[in-house]
Parts: structure tokens; C-alpha cells; sequence
């Protein structure tokens, strides 16, 4: 059973079709990176995962099930596919580990003090354990992502979508978030990352998709994605962007 | 006599005198801000779910309050409505229109305030799995109602201020006294000032509040 099945997914805004017709499967563990230029389709398909975006057309199976797109369907799948987004979206009105439990809190109903302590438990993970009554403005770019993964951590997660994480870093504040991200990787997470880190789709990914023009145009190990690209597109794309 | 002498005296005299006028005008200003900011933060809320027969309607609401003078509707509530068969007494009749009156203004100040907050904040709250009641409830609205207390403060200082006009429906707050007063003794000056010294204290220390009130709330923000 695949932990996620997407299948002919066409996405639509107004006129212009940004996705046309993907299909897609995701085994359980699989780490999964996302490449293409910009206006490939790569971030609303990640997004139409986990319905921030409606897409017009297609069916998205989640864990063996087809997601019933109801209010109360969205939320549940929402509740098991976690993101982390480009711009990391902390609530600045809460301290960092008021973030954390938010999720827990408001969604799961789970008590205070419980979720504290998986609060505090996370945070030492993407190691920031230290900032954990602070405010999230406080932070440098790089910790406020790690809390952002730790805020989807806390849900509990059986997928985690990264739309491009640390395309809004410092060059010098990309390898902690990586790092985190690496070693959640090797726990055996399921994870889609949207990413222009090639170092990083060719030493985590299992496997690369490449996406031209709304369509997957090429996919595969990395190996074979960066060393031997057969799509005339993909080739170019990565002359451009490894020079 | 002194003409300094004399002005002292008489703000000293009829200072006191006041009083029931100057709780007039508080208890006036609280009810019509308290239903008021009630009335917006409602009006403001089903302006943005757009459901398109429900914001018409709140916009119809919006458009007469905002385009008709506050006198006039406070004289169509006490005097107007019982000829339709409705009575109202004069100092609900008077919170009444005070606070629709505000509701209107402060429905402005909190959507434009709810629309100032990052679509991501919207998102990140419902990728963990919250409902749209969820997100507006623990994320968007106290973000939200943080940035809107300067606009706020304005809106409620004016509704201090906006609470004389009900003098004209005959409750006894400051103005009806000190006209009255005036009329009394023909000392129009100290007794004028008396109730400006009253009208100063009252925005002042509400200013002070919300002052108060913004430091309080500006937790996670440089």
C-alpha cells in the first residue's frame, strides 16, 4: 500500500493549466525531491497535496484511501501530511514552544503540559531546545525553520512536504536546516521536498523528479537524474544550474 | 472683583456638579464601545468568510451609518422609531445608536486589520490540521487585533466624544449640564471649561489604557 498515489492531476488557475496530468506514487519512507524551473508546477503540486490548493481535476490517495474531499476530510489529511514552507510562517504572537504545541493543542486536544514535554522533546531534535520560551523573532532564518519542522513534528505526521525550506536562508544558515532534514531522512520519514539543493536531492533523495512544464519529464534515482539526464530539458536545466 | 478670582470660583463651584453628567458620559462610552467593538469584530468576520448575500447586507449596514449623520440617526432612534411603534427608552435608545454607530467604523478597522495578516499565517495554521473557525480564533485575529489598537484608540476616543450628541435626546451626560448650567448663569466660559477639563481627563485616561494595552500585546515583535 503507497503511502500517497496521485493520479492524473490537473490543476488549473483561470485559463492557464499548471498541472496536466501527474502521476505520481510514494512508498512509505520514501524521500522524494521535487527539481524544475520556476513555473514547472513543482510547488502546487506539493500544495495540492495537502489541498492548499484545490486542484480541478485527478485523485489523490492517501495511506491505500481516496481523500474524501470534505471540510472535515481536508483537516484530516492536513492533520497527517505536515509542511514546512519557503517562508517558515511562525506564529509571532507565540513563543517557540507555543508553536510547537499549537498543533497538539488546538487540533488533537492534547493537554498542556503533555504537549510541552513533546514540545521540549522536538525541539531538542532540530537542536534549539535553548529557545524554547522565546519569540520567534528572535530567531536567525535557520532556527526559525528548525522550529517550523519541529512544528510539524508534533502532528505527528505520516508525510512532510518542504516547499523549498531554504531558498529563504543565508548561504551560511542552509546546512543546519539540510542537516535536520537529513536526519529525519534516515529515521525513515516520508518526505517531498520542493528544493534547489542539488547537493541535497543527490546524497538524501531516493528518488528525483524532475517536472517541465506541469509535466514529470523525468525521474529517477538521483544518480541517473544528475549524472546521466536524458530529457533535453533536464539536461539543460542542470547545466544551468550546477555551472 | 477679580475676573481671575471669579472664573476659579466658578469652576470650583460647579466642578462637582458635573459628576452625574461625567458618569452619564462614561457609562455611554463603555456600553456604545463594548457592543460596538462586538458589533465590528462581527460585521467584520462575516464581511470575510464572502458569502455574498450576508456581506451585502453588512455593507448596506456600513454605508448608512458611515453616510448619514450620527445626530440625525440618534433622532430617528428616540424620535423617529415610535412612530413606527417602536419605543425605545432614552438611554438604551441613546447606547443603541451610539454603538451601531461605532460597529460600523470599528467593523473597518478590524477588516482592514484581518487582511493585514500574512495568507501564510492563514496556511501554516491550517496545514496542521485547523478548521477556518480555528485558524481566525488562534492565529489571524490576535495578530490581528494587536494591530489594530492605534485605529482602534481613535475610533474610541471618538466615541467618548461622539456621546455628547446624545444631550439631544435629553440624557443628562456633561454637554446637556453644562448647557443647561450656562443657561442657569450665563458664566459660559468657566462652566465650558469645566466640562472640556472632564472630556480631557476621560480620552486621556483611555488613551493611557490602550497605550497600556499595545505594550502588553506587542509580545514576539522588535
Amino acid at each position: 500500500m503507497s503511502m500517497i498515489e496521485i493520479k492524473n492531476l490537473h490543476k488549473y488557475f483561470g485559463d492557464l493549466e499548471v498541472l496536466k496530468g501527474i502521476n505520481l506514487t510514494i512508498e512509505e519512507s520514501d524521500v522524494v525531491c521535487l527539481i524544475g524551473a520556476s513555473g514547472s508546477g513543482k510547488s502546487t503540486l506539493l500544495r495540492c497535496i495537502n489541498y492548499l490548493e484545490k486542484k480541478t481535476e485527478g485523485e489523490i490517495w492517501i495511506d491505500g484511501k481516496p481523500v474524501e474531499e470534505t471540510e472535515e476530510g481536508i483537516n484530516k489529511v492536513r492533520q497527517d501530511v505536515g509542511m514546512v514552507f519557503q517562508r517558515f510562517n511562525l506564529f509571532p504572537h507565540m513563543t517557540v514552544a507555543e508553536n510547537v504545541m499549537e498543533g497538539p493543542v488546538t487540533v488533537k486536544k492534547i493537554g498542556k503540559e503533555e504537549a510541552r514535554k513533546l514540545a521540549v522533546e522536538l525541539l531538542e531534535k532540530v537542536g534549539i531546545a535553548d529557545k524554547a520560551d522565546v519569540y520567534p523573532e528572535m530567531l536567525s532564518g535557520g532556527q526559525q525553520q528548525r522550529v517550523a519542522i519541529a512544528r510539524s513534528l508534533a502532528m505527528e505526521p505520516k508525510v512532510i512536504l518542504f516547499d523549498e525550506p531554504t531558498s529563504a536562508l543565508d548561504p551560511e544558515l542552509v546546512g543546519e536546516v539540510l542537516k535536520v532534514m537529513k536526519d529525519l531522512a534516515q529515521e525513515g520519514r516520508t518526505m517531498i521536498v520542493v528544493t534547489h539543493e542539488m547537493g541535497f536531492a543527490k546524497e538524501v533523495a531516493d528518488r528525483v523528479i524532475f517536472l517541465h512544464d506541469g509535466m514529470i519529464a523525468e525521474e529517477g534515482p538521483p544518480k541517473e537524474i544528475f549524472e546521466n539526464p536524458k530529457h533535453e530539458r533536464l539536461q539543460a536545466f542542470l547545466g544551468e544550474i550546477l555551472v | 472683583m477679580n475676573p481671575i478670582i471669579d472664573f476659579f470660583n466658578t469652576v470650583v463651584r460647579f466642578a462637582p456638579r458635573f459628576i452625574p453628567g461625567v458618569i452619564a458620559t462614561m457609562q455611554l462610552a463603555f456600553f456604545s464601545i463594548l457592543i460596538g467593538t462586538v458589533i465590528g469584530l462581527f460585521v467584520a468576520v462575516v464581511k470575510l468568510a464572502n458569502k455574498k448575500p450576508l456581506t451585502f447586507l453588512m455593507n448596506i449596514y456600513i454605508t448608512i451609518i458611515r453616510g448619514t449623520p450620527l445626530l440625525l440617526q440618534l433622532w430617528f432612534i428616540f424620535y423617529g422609531l415610535p412612530g413606527m411603534g417602536i419605543e425605545i427608552d432614552r438611554f438604551p435608545s441613546a447606547v443603541i445608536g451610539l454603538a451601531l454607530h461605532n460597529g460600523a467604523y470599528i467593523s473597518e478597522i478590524f477588516r482592514g486589520a484581518i487582511e493585514s495578516i500574512h495568507y501564510g499565517q492563514r496556511e501554516a495554521a491550517r496545514s496542521l490540521g485547523m478548521t477556518r473557525g480555528q485558524a481566525l480564533k488562534r492565529i489571524v485575529l490576535p495578530q490581528a487585533f494587536r494591530r489594530s489598537i492605534p485605529a482602534l484608540g481613535n475610533q474610541f476616543i471618538i466615541a467618548v466624544k461622539d456621546s455628547s450628541l446624545a444631550s439631544v435626546i435629553t440624557i443628562t451626560e456633561t454637554m446637556l449640564l453644562a448647557r443647561q448650567f450656562v443657561a442657569a448663569t450665563f458664566d459660559v466660559f468657566p462652566i465650558f471649561f469645566v466640562a472640556a477639563s472632564y472630556y480631557l481627563i476621560i480620552t486621556m485616561g483611555l488613551a493611557k489604557l490602550l497605550q497600556k494595552l499595545e505594550t502588553k500585546l506587542k509580545v514576539g515583535v522588535r
